[in-house]
């Protein structure tokens, strides 16, 4: 009786150990990345609430550039694509692809970040900045917290890329690297949102 | 250089102040003393600041919390004189702006950093133990988890001696705690320290709802977990669910305050009614957050001291899973008369009446635990309940503020303080005084007594009904809170009833004080020889007390519920099968670091010094970096000194 049990859930021998934190860590980052969206759901109520509050100044229709914010979506997906292929190259221990694909990642991300802050520079020199009325608070902190989580992410990729050169696939790096993807992967979920209700909706009405 | 920090931030013109900060530096200095004197320095780093140990990580979180009780409690008590002495004409002796600070205190401290940590701590320490694991998920970020919540509540009482409090209430409501009202430091100490010991908060919960779904022993399913286990996801879940609105929300008062925008500011478009409506889509779960595992506490506890499983595991179970989801779609309650609109009101008034439906399922269940058992009236018993009487009396008050014709009448009046210290009070501190007298021979081996134990009780029992029912009739004679002073003499004799109410509870804290005193002196007579002093059924029982650092020497494998209880009717142990190496995380510096760098970070923010609040960031950030470079986290056991040392703790068992 005691044996069957032992034996349907069987004690994992020491080789499978890192498989299961692997698989652990996973579960536990997840758990974050909910609590992450969890947060731009307020961000995005918050601008919800606030984007007709104007107050007199200048509205979304009259600010945002679509051809900029489309050029930031498809860097951003692009980047996504790339990162998809890095953690394929991490399954093949393929060293060399995996250090292409990290860095494409980690370039279309910064141009993403560049072009982000140059929207932004443009709209302050405008009068436009985060104090000027609720609706732009709201969209600065909302589009700046997205972009601090890409600021982080590319902190974390060049990490990962020393580290990736320094030690090669080790158990650690690539634990990192699949939650980098899974991060990487959801704030480019997050953007999509952005794009659609900020940029697009706050174009058009 | 040092921003906005000047001599003027101490307050040397408040006697009350200066005393408390002395008093608490002298104290400060005799501890370090006494850690110098016998040389205990490396002892404290080793054993405790650099633990990653889920039980000694959940022992610190209950000193914290214990500590910033009394903190609390003497907030509540300088109020409780401040009402009895400032009628009729009399200013008290507390004036108008430290009243203020005062009230303000009270609720912060005694929610976030007393009922917080302590069900937080419970939850470390018990729930590895019950799902016969051999630590949390994340040991490593477990410990830091505990250290931002420490580190919250050294910031936030730092503010006593250097700057102020705030004088928002615990909530710090926009537009007062926008900086054209409150251009102090008091709300910025509030909102970092808050910041930082949330966010231990949400990677605690992260943490647990982890281990309890991937490292349950080998058998246990969901439906064989312990209640408490079940409440404990249920409570971790919400807080991953909630917390980062709590995030989200103080960082846009941060920016509203810091980068002058306007989410909250009554010019330019910014909505305070907004802040009201996102911090209570966080402050509705946070109570079920405090009072779910309360629940499991008492079900433990009830089941134990009955000798019977308990009644109904499967409504118990649905029961919490239901109160986890309706936890998200009442909180508009706590602002009806903000004008949402009849409907609205109407809608939020009907789903807090359906949420007191499970609670009173739960209310059966227990007692129809206790129906046809032998029942050992323990003090954990008494206290349970103590619990169900308070509780159903303040559950009865909750329900009839949830017509919003009958709040309009009572919002922030007395009648409403009553009713939350009645659910708080009742269910949440009455849980954690069963839970530390049930658990505690657990983590340190020996019981505690019981005659002390019982007065502590009836202090705290007594004291409570004393203090808080004259505040349910000073609500219908229209007494509203945080009054400061007040001409209606009429009020008084009332509030004398209270403040004797709060003596005799200040006898009980007292009580529990001598109680520990008297139980650690004595504690060769109570030693806790079996591992299992109450008869218990939960696998926490079946290995010793305290637990050694990996829990069980064999995992535990488990064909039901009540598995301890099972195996000691079926004579067969729980732990079978040959010793082998385990792997246990090494102890880290990661916690205690990050911690020590957020407490700079947090202070120069509240003091505007930005130079050192980015070098903290970016030190902070620098040595994570190089701690990820170790993969060298784990070390082993052998299984061959294992052995040696389960036959020491079987030989001292069989002695017993």
């Amino acid at each position: 009786m005691l044996q069957s049990v032992l034996d349907a859930h069987h004690i994992p021998a020491p080789h499978a150990a890192a498989s299961e934190r692997r698989g652990m860590t996973g579960f536990g980052f997840y758990l974050y990345l909910l609590s992450d969206c969890v947060l731009f759901a307020t961000l995005f109520a918050a601008f919800a609430v606030l984007h007709r509050s104007v107050a007199d100044g200048p509205t979304g229709q009259q600010l945002f550039d679509l051809r900029n914010a489309f050029i930031e979506t498809a860097c951003l997906l692009t980047s996504s694509v790339t990162c998809g292929m890095a953690m394929l190259a991490c399954d093949r221990r393929d060293t060399r692809a995996a250090f292409g694909a990290l860095a494409v990642t980690f370039l279309l991300g910064l141009v993403f970040l560049s072009m982000e802050l140059k929207e932004f520079a443009r709209m302050v020199s405008e009068g436009a900045g985060p104090s000027r009325s609720a609706f732009l608070s709201a969209f600065f902190t909302l589009v700046g917290t997205h972009g601090m989580h890409v600021t982080a992410g590319l902190v974390w990729l060049g990490v990962i890329v020393v580290q990736l050169r320094r030690k090669g696939f080790s158990e650690g790096v690539v634990r990192r690297m699949f939650c980098f993807s899974l991060f990487w992967h959801v704030i480019d979920v997050v953007w999509i949102a952005v794009f659609s209700f900020v940029y697009l909706i706050g174009s058009a009405s | 250089m040092l921003g906005k920090l000047t001599w003027a931030a101490i307050p040397f013109d408040q006697p009350i102040i200066m005393v408390t900060c002395v008093v608490l530096l002298i104290g400060i200095a005799f501890v370090l003393g006494l850690l110098t004197w016998l040389g205990r320095w490396r002892w404290l780093w080793v054993e405790w600041l650099t633990t990653v140990d889920h039980k000694r990580v959940g022992i610190m979180y209950v000193l914290l919390a214990v500590v910033m009780l009394l903190r609390g409690f003497s907030d509540a008590i300088m109020m409780r004189a401040q009402q009895a002495l400032a009628a009729g004409g009399g200013a008290g002796f507390l004036p108008p702006e430290h009243y203020d600070q005062v009230f303000s205190a009270h609720g912060t401290i005694m929610i976030f950093f007393m009922a917080m940590p302590f069900v937080v701590g419970l939850m470390n320490f018990v729930v590895p133990l019950q799902i016969g694991a051999r630590d949390v998920a994340f040991p490593v970020m477990n410990a830091l988890s505990f250290w931002l919540t420490a580190a919250g509540a050294l910031l936030i009482n730092v503010s006593l001696g250097v700057g102020e409090f705030a004088r928002t209430g615990w909530l710090v409501y926009p537009p007062l705690s926008e900086l054209a009202y409150s251009p102090g430091v008091g709300v910025d100490y509030y909102l970092w320290a808050l910041q930082i010991s949330g966010l231990g908060t949400l990677l605690s919960g992260i943490n647990l709802v982890t281990t309890i779904m991937r490292c349950r022993a080998p058998g246990m399913k969901l439906e064989h977990m312990p209640i408490f286990t079940w409440t404990a996801l249920a409570a971790n879940m919400l807080i991953v669910a909630a917390f980062p609105v709590l995030t989200a929300t103080f960082a846009m008062l941060l920016l509203d305050r810091y980068a002058d925008m306007h989410f909250f500011t009554n010019e330019l478009g910014g909505s305070p009614m907004m802040f009201i409506n996102l911090i209570w889509m966080w402050g509705h779960p946070e109570v079920y957050i405090l009072v779910i595992p309360a629940f499991g506490v008492f079900s433990e506890v009830i089941a134990t001291f009955s000798g019977k499983p308990l009644f109904g595991y499967r409504s118990m179970v649905i029961a919490t899973m239901a109160i986890t989801v309706l936890a998200f779609t009442t909180w508009l309650h706590h602002f009806f008369t903000m004008g949402s609109g009849a409907n609205v009101n109407a809608f939020f008034g009907i789903t807090t009446m359906i949420i007191s439906i499970p609670t009173g399922v739960k209310i059966f269940n227990w007692l129809f635990t206790m129906y046809g058992g032998r029942v050992r009236y323990t003090s954990q018993v008494l206290w349970t309940l103590g619990f169900m009487i308070t509780f159903t009396i303040g559950g009865m008050t909750g329900v009839l503020m949830s017509i919003p014709p009958v709040d309009f009448v009572l919002h922030n009046s007395l009648f409403l303080i009553a009713h939350f210290h009645n659910v708080i009070i009742g269910g949440v501190v009455f849980a954690c005084m069963a839970a530390f007298t049930y658990w505690f021979p657990k983590a340190f081996g020996f019981t505690l007594d019981e005659r002390l134990g019982k007065m502590v009780f009836w202090c705290w029992f007594i004291g409570f009904y004393l203090a808080f029912m004259p505040l349910y009739a000073l609500g219908f004679l229209g007494m509203t809170r945080r009054m400061n002073h007040f001409d209606n003499p009429v009020w008084t004799p009332y509030l004398y009833v209270a403040m004797a109410g709060a003596v005799l509870i200040m006898i009980g804290i007292v009580l529990q004080v001598v109680q520990l005193v008297v139980s650690i002196r004595t504690r060769q007579l109570r030693r806790d020889l079996t591992g299992d002093p109450w008869q218990g059924r939960t696998l926490e029982w079946s290995t010793v007390s305290p637990p050694p650092a990996y829990n069980f020497a064999v995992l535990p494998v488990v064909e039901g519920i009540d598995a301890h209880w099972a195996a000691r009717r079926s004579g067969v142990p729980v732990q079978v099968g040959p010793i082998e190496d385990i792997e246990m995380p090494k102890r880290s510096a990661l916690g205690f670091v990050l911690a020590f760098l957020s407490v700079t970070g947090g202070f120069s923010m509240v003091w505007h010094i930005y130079w050192l609040g980015l070098a903290s960031l970016l030190a902070a950030v620098a040595f994570w970096i190089q701690q990820s470079w170790s993969e060298d986290d784990e070390t082993t056991l052998r299984a061959r000194d294992l052995a040696a040392f389960e036959e020491v703790a079987r030989l001292r068992t069989v002695r017993a």
